[in-house]
């Protein structure tokens, strides 16, 4: 039995009927065509399928996606506003915060929540607040230079 | 001074990579895709009596099963390369037949309309199993009991003794003689994009396609062919974005010649994405050595002679390296050091768990914890500093090419200065006088040092079970930009951007001119691949050598062009000049010319040179494309390929050292220090060099303190999903200063060595000293890893 849901997706709102144990980064890979969310671990630990869900970042694989029923989401794709990197991906290009690039996404939307929750973290904040996003290549300590290098950047001190 | 190598250039992959735009393979969509997921078997060991489908078969959304009996006869063994003497080689089918393994074998593959439908599907194929013993202790396994593969009669698949010396009267002539057993425990290797494959058959063309997250596209190619029975020259294997693989990937797997197969089959697009659950059962794990350590050595810390008798563990079936991995231990058992005797016994053995294969260092992060724990533990005998150990068993700079015990030939190194520099950096003497007074205070401060070195750029094809070279093919097209084909196939080790570094000092261009293309075996010649640090070395070689042929020719080109002889003219900034000299003489003025890249879209212009005394490398390209003006006998076009064979590995080396506190209260460990100075010979782009090392080390934490793969005596695997296998988070990791000293390879005219392994080697041997260090005042000499803070609370509650 489908269900009918109503998500609006980087500003735009889409209209499916899907089953209801569609998960949600199913929903964004699959019928949406929004690649950039990835699957890492399927048990909520790696982080990869990170997305904003009404400004919140939770992991859309352990979430269905007629749970996100009415609601915003922001996935990586919608990241960049007006063809201008949002300053943690530009952190993560100029401080080489990634190698393989698949945990990249989950990371970038994580580390963007750390930033509107407390706009000038140390580092041991950035570490603690990527707790819940794994990495295999870069041994983090480049994600944490690029996350206080979008710190000054968004502040302006950059 | 060269205008990108050496520079911290930014990576041209990110902006793809960041927007979320990459294509990983399951990000890749054809119409009509069909899924595989497959049944695997829950028994490590155990016999099939028989396999019932018919209830899948009428499952919603089910097109096909597979089991054994329908693909044995059609899909061939999957392959191991290593060629080791009275090798044992069990014919590993890509679905199990009679029986079963290992917990995760593949006995059905389902195929399906959809993801869901699929794995539902796999619940109702119904196998009757009946359970037998499990071979889990692989020591155990190597005596005796039951096994695995009856046939053989035993569970050794090979034993093997290496190493130059006479280790006998080496250790009987020492004044001590310190044994060790030590564990390299399973890992998994946890790229973050598990393995995926996408196969899709063009029956009228006869040619079939698979997007594979491999490391090895052209050898996968060779192998799927031979597998599968297609020819090689209708399989087009094509890696997409590849989400990590750390050896994981350097492989050839059932599930990728099974989804080739069925598209052929079926006529449709398959598509099988492997889950995280699945990977931690089917992907190959890496290390899994219990060996035991003999070292002697002097009164005053000479070492005199190391022995190390090994039992691996090779898991139920050879993958495609498996019983290669111990043999690289053995190759690198000398270290950094001179020991005059060295020999290594290994006995490879079958148990009833995945195989084991090459997980990022491959058998060197084994060697190099075996050296640099008995050099601890010699220091710990004869009551020496441990770096000072060292320091009196280096070969002398002055020493190489330095011939090892184990046969290899280390190509350069300054082992002393690196050791220098890091005791430098953390204020070594300092720091073991903070020791002494956190100890007197009845703190436990540890400090652990390494001084590693490494085999990369693998490696002369001699040593290789299929090609050790590696290819590239450079090209300007007519609008003068420039491609670059590299048999390599990086996977975030950054090398369109490195590449593409070296191509654009070469040839004088601008970076974002270049266009570095891999991983797609219908566009590249043939190449081997990423992995043993070599894309670089042999495969960025390849590339500098590539442009030499080729400026070879637009040289003559260019003389051609400016009616001037080959040997005036002066190439610089991407432009061709005859010399001052004599383009004063000829009274010619020079003047720019119009960059062809300037042109208007869709119009080719006529190359500028009339009257001018210099072209640009773009003019050349576009004269050599037009050929009206060619030099007598000279072909067509502007490219050139090269395939570089390397005479001898490189051999990297670094000192990482480490300061420690534990926590006397939970055993818990705080990293104080950590400092690392590695040389990997030469290097192209810092950044990239850095991350690369942090990675490395970071993986090292984890087989110190967190991960091991870890299996029941039933054979179960416990650790079978992420929740269970302890990767090393943010919060956990301490900040790494890294610096470098810079000995270039003879080996390689970019004097590269290589990096990607590194981290990895070095490291993991600092962490366990610096724990052992901390823990000395309690009599503790050796710990196995994990070193996890409930044994560390347990020794000290004793």
């Amino acid at each position: 039995m489908k269900k009918a849901i109503s998500i609006n997706v980087n500003g735009v709102t889409h209209q499916h009927e899907v089953e209801p144990r569609l998960l949600l980064v199913h929903y964004l890979r699959e019928v949406l065509g929004l690649t950039g969310t990835h699957i890492g671990c399927e048990t909520s630990l790696c982080g990869a399928c990170t997305v904003l869900l009404d400004g919140q970042a939770v992991k859309s694989c352990t979430m269905f996606s007629v749970q996100a029923d009415g609601a915003n989401i922001t996935t990586i794709e919608g990241l960049a506003k007006n063809g201008e990197l949002h300053p943690v991906q530009q952190g993560f290009w100029e401080q080489h915060g990634l190698q393989c690039g698949y945990c990249t996404p989950g990371m970038i939307i994580a580390s963007a929540q750390i930033l509107e929750r407390n706009p000038n973290p140390s580092q041991e904040q950035i570490r603690h607040g990527l707790e819940g996003n794994l990495c295999r290549c870069t041994g983090y300590q480049h994600i944490v230079e690029a996350v206080e290098y979008a710190a000054k950047k968004a502040t302006g001190s950059h | 001074m060269a205008k990108y190598v050496g520079q911290r250039v930014k990576r041209t992959e990110d902006p793809r990579l960041i927007k979320g735009l990459a294509h990983y393979v399951d990000d890749i969509k054809l119409p009509d895709t069909l899924h595989v997921s497959f049944v695997r078997s829950v028994y490590a060991h155990a016999r099939i009596n028989s396999i019932d489908t018919s209830e899948a078969l009428k499952a919603s959304g089910v097109v096909a099963v597979y089991t054994g009996k329908d693909v044995v006869e059609k899909i061939g063994p999957v392959p191991c390369a290593s060629a080791l003497p009275d090798l044992k080689v069990p014919d590993y089918r890509v679905l199990a037949r009679d029986k079963v393994f290992f917990v995760g074998h593949p006995i059905a593959a389902v195929v399906a309309t959809d993801r869901y439908l699929a794995r539902d599907a796999t619940d109702l194929v119904m196998v009757d199993y009946e359970d037998l013993p499990a071979v889990v202790d692989v020591e155990a396994a190597a005596k005796g009991g039951t096994v695995i593969h009856e046939s053989f009669g035993d569970n050794v698949a090979y034993k093997l003794t290496a190493g130059e010396g006479d280790i006998e009267a080496a250790l009987a002539s020492s004044d001590h003689v310190i044994k060790q057993r030590v564990v390299h425990q399973r890992l998994a290797p946890v790229a973050m994009e598990p393995r995926g494959v996408l196969a899709r058959y063009f029956p009228g063309e006869e040619e079939l396609t698979v997007w594979s997250s491999t490391q090895i596209p052209h050898l996968l190619r060779t192998q799927l062919a031979i597998m599968i029975g297609i020819p090689e020259n209708k399989l087009r294997v094509i890696t997409p974005e590849v989400g990590g693989g750390f050896g994981s990937k350097l492989n050839v797997y059932a599930e990728e010649a099974l989804l080739g197969w069925i598209a052929m089959q079926l006529g449709k697009p398959v598509k099988w994405i492997e889950t995280r659950r699945e990977n931690m059962q089917a992907t190959i794990h890496g290390r899994g050595q219990v060996g035991y350590i003999e070292i002697g050595c002097k009164n005053d810390g000479t070492v005199t002679g190391l022995r190390y008798n090994v039992v691996a563990d090779l898991g139920a079936y050879h993958q495609l390296l498996t019983p290669a991995i111990p043999t690289l231990t053995g190759l690198m058992l000398s270290g950094a050091y001179k020991i005059p005797a060295i020999q290594i016994n290994v006995t490879g053995c079958f148990t009833n768990k995945m195989a084991t294969d090459a997980y990022r260092g491959a058998g060197r992060p084994e060697a190099t914890y075996v050296v640099e724990r008995a050099m601890d533990l010699v220091a710990a005998e004869i009551g020496i500093d441990p770096a000072e150990v060292r320091r009196k068993n280096f070969p002398a700079a002055s020493e190489f090419p330095f011939h090892t015990a184990t046969g290899l030939d280390y190509d350069s190194g300054d082992y002393e200065a690196a050791l220098n520099k890091a005791q430098g950096i953390i204020g070594y003497a300092k720091l073991r006088e903070e020791q002494k007074k956190a100890r007197d205070e009845g703190r436990l401060v540890g400090i652990g040092i390494s001084t590693y070195v490494e085999i990369c750029a693998l490696g002369p094809s001699q040593a290789m079970p299929a090609g050790g070279w590696e290819s590239a093919t450079v090209r300007i097209e007519p609008t003068g930009k420039v491609t670059i084909m590299t048999g390599a196939s990086p996977h975030g080790q950054g090398q369109e951007t490195s590449f593409a570094q070296i191509a654009a000092d070469e040839l004088g261009v601008d970076l974002n001119d270049i266009n570095v293309i891999h991983g797609d075996t219908g566009i590249v010649q043939y190449g081997i691949g990423t992995f043993g640090s070599r894309a670089t070395a042999v495969g960025g070689t390849a590339v500098l050598v590539a442009i030499q042929k080729l400026k070879e020719k637009a040289s003559r080109i260019a003389a051609h062009l400016l009616q001037a002889d080959a040997s005036r003219l002066a190439f610089e900034g991407g432009r061709y000049s005859v010399t001052a000299a004599k383009a004063a003489a000829a009274g010619e003025v020079s003047e720019p010319v119009v960059p062809i890249g300037e042109a208007p879209a869709g119009v080719l212009p006529e190359p500028q040179t009339n009257g001018k005394s210099s072209v640009t490398i773009q003019d050349v390209a576009l004269a050599a494309h037009l050929a009206k003006e060619l030099p007598p006998d000279t072909e067509p076009g502007l490219s050139a390929t090269y395939f570089f064979e390397p005479k001898n590995f490189t051999f990297p080396f670094g000192t990482h050292i480490v300061s420690v506190e534990i926590d006397r209260e939970t055993g818990d460990l705080k990293f104080l220090r950590y400092v690392a100075v590695d040389d990997c010979g030469k290097v192209i782009n810092p950044m990239l060099v850095d991350g690369q090392l942090h990675g490395g080390i970071v993986q090292s934490i984890g087989q110190a303190l967190y991960e091991e793969v870890v299996y029941d005596d039933q054979g179960q695997l416990v650790t079978g999903t992420l929740m269970d296998y302890a990767l090393p988070k943010a919060s956990q990791i301490p900040w790494m200063e890294l610096d470098r000293t810079e000995t270039p390879s003879p080996v390689n005219p970019l004097g590269v060595k290589g990096v990607g392994e590194a981290g990895t080697i070095g490291a993991t041997p600092a962490i366990v000293g610096a724990i052992v260090d901390a823990l000395a005042p309690l009599g503790v000499k050796h710990l196995d890893m994990p070193v996890k803070p409930e044994t560390v609370w347990r020794l000290i509650q004793q």
